[in-house]
């Protein structure tokens, strides 16, 4: 897929696949988020109107972008239920998006069909920001990971990061070991073998030269890591319960298992958790994904206020 | 005698070298009947190449790089001639285009090409073997996935 490879200017632009960002481009979003984390810019898009369609329910996404949207002074906009209003009476994704483009400035969608971003994105004459595609992309999600990976330990080239769980079906963790390995971390995924990383995730991995490793134990790689990056793992996955049960407990994070762990060391989770991470662990230095669902209201700050040119 | 069958046109087109049992799909794919030309369709010729081969001839009509570009989806061995006044003018190979725009089906029964309104695109990631990457839900295709619209 070609790459904007030089563009510098946020102005105008689409957010919808994190291929088609620069490490340039990446490392832009993530300074611009720490300025705003820093300071508040209640100000910054006062005027300016955000649509927000989500064709399926995400509550945390949403809020997030609407919240983000609000704290800059924008406004928003948003479809109540999608479903039930004009794609279920037959209206395509493309003509939803050419009858709201004109009531606001910026959209910012959620679509359970694949590429719908992106299509959306060349209908409408604003910019669109992908608030996830199905098993897709979600973009901003990648940003807020990598954003608190940075905030935590000051770099992302050369981390040692375990990607652990359902790594099959986990879109996060597709898009994340993509842009981790853009900026040269040692990636390691850890999951049940039938819940591996997918071909089409790794042929993108080998263009860019990724280094990788597969494991299905994490414990042994516990002293060397710098993030361990969690992930549900549904049992709906599995065609036989039984092999559920057989690996359920390898992948939940207790404090035994955080004993020769580094200083530096941090976990990290798209939330929301099921069993993953024992509760026990939520006071110990290693936790950060509240902290990182937090950093979603920065990154996505900066990701509106870039596209509208407004930083 | 089979080159006389063969170049056998005055002016025209003729599409050797097809995959046996391709050569409808080639027909369809070009859209030849709105063009009102003859076109002749010659099937499982034997081929030292091949073994069997079709052999599409369209009648006053030479076709541009573009259009023979859009074969090598289905028939990547197509071989095109071009013949002016009963001689072979110009023989190319027919090439994979970088961006093929329209002609094949995604693959991934969740990409929106599937059920909006949208035209497909794919990019070539490899010619050989073939693999396309559909332009909206970033999916591979590899050969054997490949329909035609
Ligand atoms: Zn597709």
């Amino acid at each position: 897929m070609p790459r904007k490879s030089t563009l510098r200017s946020f102005k105008n632009r689409d957010v919808i696949s994190v291929r088609d960002f620069s490490k340039g481009d990446i490392q832009h979003v993530l300074k611009v988020a720490k300025t705003f984390k820093a300071r508040p810019h209640p100000d910054l898009l006062k005027g300016t109107i955000l649509a927000s369609l989500f064709f399926e329910p995400s509550t945390r996404t949403r809020f997030s972008f609407e919240s983000a949207m609000e704290r800059l002074g924008g406004s928003v906009i948003s479809l109540a239920d999608a479903k039930s209003s004009s794609s279920s009476k037959g209206e395509s994704l493309s003509d939803s998006i050419r009858i709201v483009e004109k009531y606001c400035d910026v959209i910012v969608m959620r679509h359970p069909l694949e590429g719908s971003a992106r299509l959306a994105a060349e209908v409408s004459k604003n910019p669109v920001l992908n608030g996830g595609d199905g098993a897709n992309q979600h973009p901003t999600q990648t940003f807020l990971d990598l954003f608190s990976i940075h905030e935590t330990q000051k770099k992302l080239a050369g981390l040692h990061v375990a990607l652990v769980g359902d790594l099959k079906y986990g879109r996060t963790t597709h898009s994340l070991a993509y842009a981790l390995a853009l900026f040269g971390a040692r990636l390691y995924f850890i999951a049940p073998q039938s819940l591996q990383m997918p071909d089409h995730v790794m042929r993108d991995l080998e263009k860019i030269k990724a280094k990788y490793s597969f494991h299905t134990h994490p414990e042994p790689f516990m002293p060397k890591l710098d993030i361990f990056y969690a992930t549900r793992i549904q049992k709906e996955r599995f065609p036989d319960p039984l092999e559920y049960e057989k690996v359920e407990g390898i992948y939940v994070i207790t404090k035994k298992l955080l004993k020769k762990v580094k200083k530096n060391f941090r976990i990290l989770h798209p939330l929301p958790r099921v069993n993953e991470i024992n509760y026990e662990v939520d006071n110990t230095p290693y936790a950060y994904y509240f902290e990182q669902a937090n950093n979603g209201l920065y990154v996505r700050q900066a990701l509106l206020a870039l596209v509208m040119g407004k930083v | 005698m089979r080159e006389f069958r063969v170049y056998a046109i005055k002016q025209g087109t003729v599409i050797d070298h097809i995959p046996d049992g391709k050569g409808v799909a080639i027909i369809d794919l070009l859209n030849l009947k709105s063009w009102k030309k003859i076109v002749t369709l010659g099937m499982s010729f034997p081929s030292k190449r091949l073994g069997r081969k079709d052999i599409v001839k369209i009648e006053g009509k030479e076709l541009n790089p573009n259009e023979a570009n859009k074969i090598a989806i289905i028939a990547p061995t197509a071989t095109i001639n071009i013949i002016r006044n009963f001689k072979l003018a110009r023989k190319s190979q027919v090439e994979i285009p970088e961006v093929i725009d329209g002609i094949v089906k995604c693959a991934n029964p969740s990409c929106i090409t599937n059920h909006d309104h949208a035209r497909t695109k794919f990019y070539l990631e490899s010619a050989k073997p073939l693999l396309l990457h559909c332009h909206y839900c970033e999916r591979y295709l590899s050969e054997a996935e490949i329909t035609l619209l």
